[in-house]
């Protein structure tokens, strides 16, 4: 009887410590994320517009900047950036078109996941307002012209002449019942 | 719980109950370890057989016996069935069999959710074999299940693999906490921690592994879940999730894992080897601390399965050396068990073969490892034929060649006779053989570049696969010499002593062989 007793308080430990590691494999999801951002690595790059305070160019670097569109498997929308690389200074504010189009005889949603490379960049790399932050709706056959406006940080280390950033276009028709159900009502 | 109790005291004089209720109902710790070794020798045969179909593929280049598809579900379910329904189960077995005998206890601590843990394992490979037969077939996704493969270009069968995930994961946890209450609770007046022998100090570290790391797999399938048939976006990009980050979270758990199939093993030959060189073990307490540091270090090297995902270069220095540093306590080890021998008074009874291979053979797959520990060089070796001869060097004569052995030297103990020696030599020279003509050639292979997982390849690597697969077949076909050498030393032999082995040390070697349904009933003095 008192050897089965003595068991309860090393089994609650065991069984609270599996409750907390079963807790800790979700908590991985937030600290991923945080150390993303924080550390800017994984080439993932703010999801919300970066206000500038005081506009401060940096005229002695010129850097290269790589556009580049993909299209997720599955996805059928055309698109591509209006030019495929532009030269900018560190500081200033510059604007690059993207095209879509939907060739299907459907509504779709539309989700694009930014990415930059180098990963090391991606902290300095500050999008002012991107096609990124919403969903595109677009109707059978329609197109459309999505801006992204950026600034790259004159904090960049020197050593990064080149960067690029490529989006992944998804299809989230399916994710986006509320939108889809909006467009639809739209195109009738 | 006190219901435990009586049923105990009711047993004592009686003995194993009659018929099948007996295997379905029992509590008592050899029973469930005698079935888990069953059951995960069952698993073996299965998944070897799996490892045919696909070296039988591979004999030649081209396609000759099965379709890619099928190709990809034999390499899954081989992966999976071997790490999680033979290798683990095993350990699991004898830690059942002999961690109470080692340190004097009646039975394991919980005795019926003993017996739970056990019946839920043929349940979760019931499910896992039963999805190769679905419509869209079996996981195909590689043993690592790497999200959104596993999800979003997963076959419809995957919601059963993930499952099947959860039962395995949810006995190997029941299964570690009853052996830390056991080891913790149960042990005989007078052996303290640092009396305890080294499989019971491997098997104690191994559940604190599990403990960890087994809820983390837990929830990582569970995310699948979540994703598949809850609109989640844990790894779905287009919905904000990661797909890198579902490796960061598989491989924590999947690092220590490797330690969890290896640790048992490193125990049960620091049982052995002293026996057959006849001396105690060079370096006791080196050991325990050795294996401590090898299980503190498995949490912090995950990412060297990573290199080629695009990770800092911090990071891939940090996990660089974090890796290599698990090569100092590692080195100690394979250190304390060469200077056991020296000058030791050896023979080589089929334990002690199956040991020394050990030793020499997971050396080798521990050089190999520190080959892909090294970050730029692994962008040349990673997920190609080289990977696959690494982790089967540390796996095969590490893990299942600790399991030989262990089984060789306690078989006396559980059947009372002894096994057929010529026999169980035979076994080891084939497989000695056999698994070396299987795998050395993958290294070159690997190093010229041929990639894993895949049907069909390059002409150019023809003979080495030919080789590969003659040596697979051996190998596997040795598998069934093994079972008649088990059934055999079952059926009779020559009567084993209490003490079969001259130079064995511990309490399991007082109780009688075979050894009696209830053991230590009163706890033995241990001075
Ligand atoms: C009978 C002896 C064995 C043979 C001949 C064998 C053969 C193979 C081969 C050829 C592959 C590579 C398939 C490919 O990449 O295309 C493979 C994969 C694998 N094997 Fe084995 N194996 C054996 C035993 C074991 C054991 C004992 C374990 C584990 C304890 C194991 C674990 C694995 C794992 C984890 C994989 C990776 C599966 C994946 O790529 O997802 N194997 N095996
Ligand atoms: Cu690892």
């Amino acid at each position: 009887m008192s050897e089965q007793q003595s068991n309860k308080p090393v089994v609650t430990r065991l069984v609270l410590t599996v409750i907390g590691m079963f807790a800790f494999g979700f908590l991985m999801v937030p600290l991923y994320d945080v150390m993303c951002d924080a550390l800017g690595i994984n080439g993932k790059t703010s999801g919300t517009a970066y206000r500038q305070d005081v506009e401060h160019i940096d005229e002695s670097r010129t850097l290269r900047v790589q556009f580049v569109a993909t299209r997720a498997q599955g996805m059928a929308w055309d698109f591509n950036p209006d030019a495929e690389q532009l030269s900018l200074h560190p500081g200033e504010t510059r604007e690059m078109l993207f095209y879509a189009h939907n060739p299907t005889d459907r509504p779709m949603v539309a989700q694009a996941i930014p990415s930059v490379s180098p990963a090391k960049a991606a902290a300095f790399f500050h999008k002012t307002e991107c096609f990124c932050f919403t969903q595109q709706v677009l109707q059978p056959g329609e197109s459309v012209e999505m801006p992204v406006r950026f600034i790259v940080d004159p904090a960049l280390p020197t050593d990064v002449k080149h960067l690029t950033l490529a989006y992944t276009l998804f299809d989230v028709s399916e994710r986006m019942p509320d939108k889809l159900a909006n467009a639809s009502a739209q195109a009738h | 719980m006190s219901a435990v109790i009586d049923t105990h005291h009711h047993d004592h004089a009686h003995g194993p109950a009659k018929g099948l209720m007996r295997w379905v109902l029992t509590t008592n710790h050899k029973d469930i370890g005698s079935m888990y070794l069953w059951f995960s020798f069952a698993m073996f045969l299965l998944g070897g057989s799996m490892a045919m179909v696909i070296r039988a593929e591979l004999f030649q280049p081209g396609l000759q016996l099965v379709q890619p598809e099928y190709f990809n579900q034999m390499t899954t379910t081989h992966g999976l069935i071997m790490v999680f329904g033979a290798v683990m189960p095993a350990f699991v077995g004898l830690a059942n069999w002999m961690i109470p005998l080692m340190i004097g206890a009646p039975d394991m601590a919980l005795p019926r959710m003993n017996n739970f843990s056990f019946w839920l394992l043929p349940m979760a490979f019931g499910l896992l074999v039963s999805t190769l037969f679905m419509e869209g077939g079996g996981p195909n996704f590689g043993w690592t299940f790497y999200a959104p493969l596993s999800t979003t270009y997963a076959p419809p069968s995957v919601t059963f693999f993930i499952f099947a995930i959860h039962l395995a994961g949810i006995s190997s946890i029941m299964g570690a906490i009853n052996i830390i209450a056991t080891i913790l609770n149960l042990r005989a007046p007078g052996m303290t921690l640092m009396k305890m022998p080294l499989f019971v100090w491997t098997w104690l570290i191994t559940a604190f592994l599990l403990i960890a790391v087994m809820p983390v797999l837990a929830g990582v399938v569970t995310m699948m879940l979540m994703d598949i048939h809850f609109g989640t976006s844990f790894f779905n990009a287009a919905g904000g999730g990661d797909p890198v980050m579902f490796q960061h979270i598989f491989w924590f758990f999947g690092h220590p894992e490797v330690y969890i199939m290896i640790l048992p093993a490193f125990g049960a030959v620091s049982q052995i080897i002293p026996a057959f060189s006849r001396k105690p073990l060079f370096g006791y307490t080196s050991m325990v601390y050795a294996t401590a540091a090898i299980a503190f270090l498995s949490f912090i090297v995950w990412a060297h399965h990573m290199f080629t995902v695009g990770i800092p270069i911090t990071g891939e220095l940090f996990f660089m050396y974090a890796t290599m540093l698990i090569a100092v306590p590692t080195g100690v080890k394979v250190f304390n068990w060469v200077s056991t021998m020296f000058r030791g008074a050896l023979t080589f009874e089929a334990p002690m073969l199956f040991a020394v291979a050990f030793v020499i053979l997971f050396t080798i797959g521990g050089f190999s490892g520190l080959m892909l520990a090294i970050a730029p060089a692994d962008f040349q070796y990673h997920d190609t034929y080289f990977v696959v001869a690494h982790f089967h060097y540390v796996l095969v004569p590490g893990a299942i060649f600790g399991i030989f052995a262990s089984a060789y030297y306690w078989l006396p103990k559980w059947t009372g006779h002894m096994y057929d020696e010529t026999l169980a030599k035979t076994h080891f020279w084939m497989s000695f053989i056999g698994m070396n003509l299987a795998f050395f050639p993958m290294h070159f292979v690997g190093l010229a570049g041929m990639p894993r997982r895949i049907p069909d390849y390059n002409v150019m690597f023809a003979n080495f696969n030919m080789i590969s697969s003659v040596g697979a077949f051996m190998f596997g076909v040795t598998q069934l010499l093994f079972l008649f050498i088990v059934i055999k030393c079952i059926k009779g032999g020559t009567k084993a002593a209490a003490n079969p082995w001259e130079g064995a040390e511990g309490l399991e070697w007082t109780v009688p062989s075979p050894a009696p349904y209830h053991t230590f009933t009163t706890p033995p003095e241990v001075k």
